[in-house]
């Protein structure tokens, strides 16, 4: 798993959290993301592409990056 | 705490062999996104033990190892007739269609047409890329207009390829379907556009409203030639030219939801609303000969009347019988045939290729059957028919003026019933006669005027063979 790895404690703001080795680099929840605090990674997954991952703090939660990821697992919202 | 995740789907997918988390579609396919928002819906509604997806041909042809609910995989473009027979089978099912342009518009439109017009109760999910995707990127229905496809390579020219297909407006001149509604997946406010069409959809079908219709612009990068986010623009900057979203028709307020189920008949009670009237069941009975039995004729000439006769007379005498007709798509002057079978145990094929008795009513029939004759075995011919073929070796041959007889008569259409007569005189049915006369009055039922006409040509029937046989 390659989960994003969690803050120490709880995370107190909401985030996407992305399954990376599924990520196929479309870019579609990059493009989409409204707080423009998604990216491509700059380094390679298991699939040998560069998947998408979270910077910043800026996640409102609003889920807009799940509607445009065609993937079912790659994205999911946690919010605390 | 998990705020937003996929719902109505597998956990993993074991599609070939290792199981994976992730679908077969390529990067930035709207398929993927479509996939989630029906899976959604049907978890949401609280539909997923009710729902049956039919999948198509096409990419979208393994939505069955994604979607956790019923599946189906329907031949190409026959998604509808899947879909109509389940709805008649399970009402208490939510049916969905889920078909690409290839498999909807192109192989399978007759279907869709047909299964819209007749407004059956399903949610069609129609995915348009404006291309056939699984097998390489050719023209597609819906192609645009000077779109390059590997089978369009100088763009699609209307004046050979014609113009790209509307669904959603064709389906629109149907009286019977109730929602139709075009989105695109192609940016984050048509794809929630695209969400409460897929819930409006799904509502219908929850409330037993009717057909529901969505068509989804959806990108393909990889036979459009862009990549992910640049097909999402071509979809909207050129696609929406063509195919212009929005709803085309939502009746769902006023349609009215479907009556009760009403349970089918049971066989018993479909025969016993049938005509026939009831007669003892057969017996079996080793000792009686079996008699196999040909009619040949003009269709016109009562041949399968005839045969039917004779099967019911062997049937008030309890005995095994089956009819079998054999004639030509004309319903008057082709040859017609049927075969009879009689017997004392239960009848294993109802053709007769070699019969016993053979009636003839014209001169082919007569050149072509009576060779196959059994040695031993009768054929009664009409004297009209010249017997320029000689009869195979122990075969009586008997000539008789049935026609001749009938128009003498008066009754030319009667002839049949002078064959009948024949059959009875001549005793080469195994029956009695009294069970032919009983099964030629039943014959008559509908038109009563007519028994005690035909049992007058039967005795006449009778006595010119007494005199001249």
């Amino acid at each position: 798993m390659s989960v994003q790895e969690k803050h120490e404690g709880k995370p107190v703001l909401p985030r996407p959290v992305f399954e990376a080795d599924e990520c196929k680099s479309c870019g579609r929840c990059v493009a989409a993301c409204p707080k423009r605090c998604l990216r491509l990674s700059s380094r390679l997954n298991s699939r040998g592409v560069k998947p998408a991952e979270y910077v910043g703090e800026d996640c409102a939660g609003c889920a807009i990056c799940f509607y445009n990821c065609p993937e079912p697992y790659v994205i999911t919202i946690e919010k605390p | 705490m998990t705020q937003k995740k996929t719902v109505g789907m597998y956990e993993s997918f074991t599609r070939s062999g290792r199981p994976s988390r992730a679908t077969h579609y390529c990067a930035g396919c709207g398929h993927g996104i479509i996939h989630k928002l029906i899976a959604e819906a049907m978890v949401e509604l609280g539909l997923q033990d009710r729902t049956i997806i039919v999948n198509p041909i096409g990419c979208g042809v393994f939505g069955y190892y994604y979607w956790d609910c019923g599946n189906v995989g329907a031949a190409h473009g026959r998604a509808p007739a899947i879909g109509t027979a389940i709805n008649r089978m399970r009402r208490d099912a939510v049916v969905i269609s889920y078909q690409g342009d290839g498999d909807l518009g192109a192989i399978g439109f007759n279907n869709t047409f047909q299964a819209a017009s007749r407004g059956e109760h399903m949610a069609v999910f129609f995915v348009n890329n404006a291309i056939y995707g699984m097998t390489g990127g050719q023209m597609a229905p819906t192609t645009l207009e000077g779109m390059k496809t590997t089978t369009s390579p100088f763009g699609r020219d209307p004046l050979t390829a014609g113009y790209p297909l509307h669904v959603c407006e064709v389906l629109n001149q149907l009286k019977a379907p109730v929602y139709i509604e075009r989105v695109s997946v192609a940016d984050t406010k048509r794809i929630m556009q695209a969400r409460r069409a897929v819930h409006r959809a799904l509502e219908i079908q929850r409330d037993g409203k009717g057909y529901a219709f969505v068509e989804f612009i959806s990108p393909c990068p990889t036979n459009m030639g862009l990549d992910s986010v640049k097909a999402a623009l071509f979809c909207m900057a050129e696609m929406e030219k063509e195919y212009p979203l929005g709803c085309v028709r939502d009746r769902s307020a006023t349609a009215l939801a479907r009556a009760p189920h009403a349970p089918a008949p049971s066989v018993e009670a479909f025969f016993q609303q049938s005509e026939q009237h009831q007669a003892p069941a057969e017996e079996v009975d080793a000792s009686f000969k079996e008699q196999r039995l040909k009619f040949t004729g003009y269709g016109g000439q009562g041949i399968l009347s005839l045969g039917i006769c004779v099967a019911e007379a062997a049937r008030l005498e309890k005995r095994f019988t089956t009819w079998f007709p054999s004639y030509g798509p004309e319903q008057r002057g082709g040859s017609a045939a049927c075969s009879v079978v009689i017997s004392g145990r239960p009848v294993g094929s109802p053709a007769v290729d070699h019969p016993d008795v053979l009636v003839c009513m014209n001169q082919p029939s007569y050149e072509r059957f009576a060779h196959d004759v059994r040695p031993g075995g009768t054929v009664i011919v009409d004297a009209t028919v010249p017997l320029m073929e000689k009869a195979p070796e122990g075969v009586r041959v008997i000539s008789m003026p049935a026609i001749d007889l009938s128009l003498k008569l008066g009754v030319p259409q009667a002839a049949n019933t002078m064959m009948l007569a024949a059959l009875a005189q001549l005793e080469v049915t195994g029956l009695k006669r009294e069970h032919l006369l009983e099964a030629l009055d039943a014959s008559f039922r509908k038109k009563p005027a007519l028994i005690e006409k035909n049992r007058l040509l039967f005795n006449e029937a009778v006595a010119w063979m007494e005199k001249n046989l």
